[in-house]
């Protein structure tokens, strides 16, 4: 009889860890800044050649609904650069032991919540 | 025998788009805190002239098309990875590598065709 292949990490079962946690979440906010690019096309685009457009994007954005992409952006871009700053520091070959992994990780947790309340702290303050 | 495969690694490109994935994140750390800067005072005026006017000056527009550039190129290396990681249908997997060079592509190109636009604007209308 053939056995089927070994199936591995079992990712259903596994207990949701920072570290892995991290990992995937890098790679969401990844994709969610991809999208996000139409934005800034969209944005530089209109502000270029559609001065009515970019009246209506930005009024669009003053909503309820464009602020909590906004906000969602926010969060998604301070994550994966503080995230990425992680990363950069694991390729000079440092920050690898267990206790040191899981320290960063929540350090880009709470830099993320910081930051993305600074930034609206200040786009709120500003209105 | 070892000669032609060395240093390419299993992906045959050797250390291309692992040092361009962070080469661009580097050049990406400080282009992008100084965009959210930016956008913080520009992207609050409901006027497309804001953004022109941001825009005249040489520095802004230079940067502006260093960061637009770079991110485009992490953008398109990162959807890379999670389609060639996660998407086993041949012919979705390559219909959305062809699309994830294309779009970047594009959307790269018209970010800097309207910053030079928004750049060249000011200088002709003397903003």
């Amino acid at each position: 009889m053939v056995h089927p292949r070994p199936l591995s990490p079992h990712l259903s079962i596994y207990r949701p860890q920072i570290t892995s946690v991290l990992s995937i979440t890098h790679r969401i906010t990844g994709l969610a800044l991809y999208a996000g690019t139409l934005l800034l096309v969209a944005w530089l685009w209109s502000a270029a050649y559609h001065a009515e457009c970019y009246q209506q994007l930005h009024a669009f954005m003053r909503s309820l609904p464009g602020r909590l992409m906004l906000l969602g952006w926010t969060a998604a871009f301070y994550f994966h650069f503080s995230n990425g700053l992680r990363h950069l520091w694991w390729d000079t070959g440092r920050g690898f032991s267990l206790p040191e992994v899981t320290r960063s990780g929540w350090a880009v947790v709470v830099l993320t919540l910081v930051l993305t309340a600074y930034t609206w702290w200040r786009v709120l303050g500003a209105v | 025998m070892m000669k032609g495969g060395r240093n390419l690694g299993a992906a045959k490109e050797g250390v291309s788009h692992w040092w361009l994935q962070r080469l661009t994140a580097v050049a990406l750390v400080p282009l992008s805190v100084w965009f959210v800067a930016s956008l913080l005072v520009v992207a609050e005026s409901p006027d497309p002239f804001r953004v022109a006017d941001w825009l005249s000056s040489p520095a802004s527009a230079l940067l502006l098309v260093a960061l637009i550039i770079a991110l485009f190129w992490h953008a398109k290396l990162g959807f890379q990875v999670v389609v060639e990681d996660y998407v086993h249908t041949k012919w979705l997997k390559y219909a959305l590598l062809i699309g994830n060079n294309f779009f970047c592509v594009l959307a790269a190109l018209a970010c800097v065709l309207a910053v030079l636009k928004l750049h060249m604007f000011s200088i002709v209308s003397g903003v």
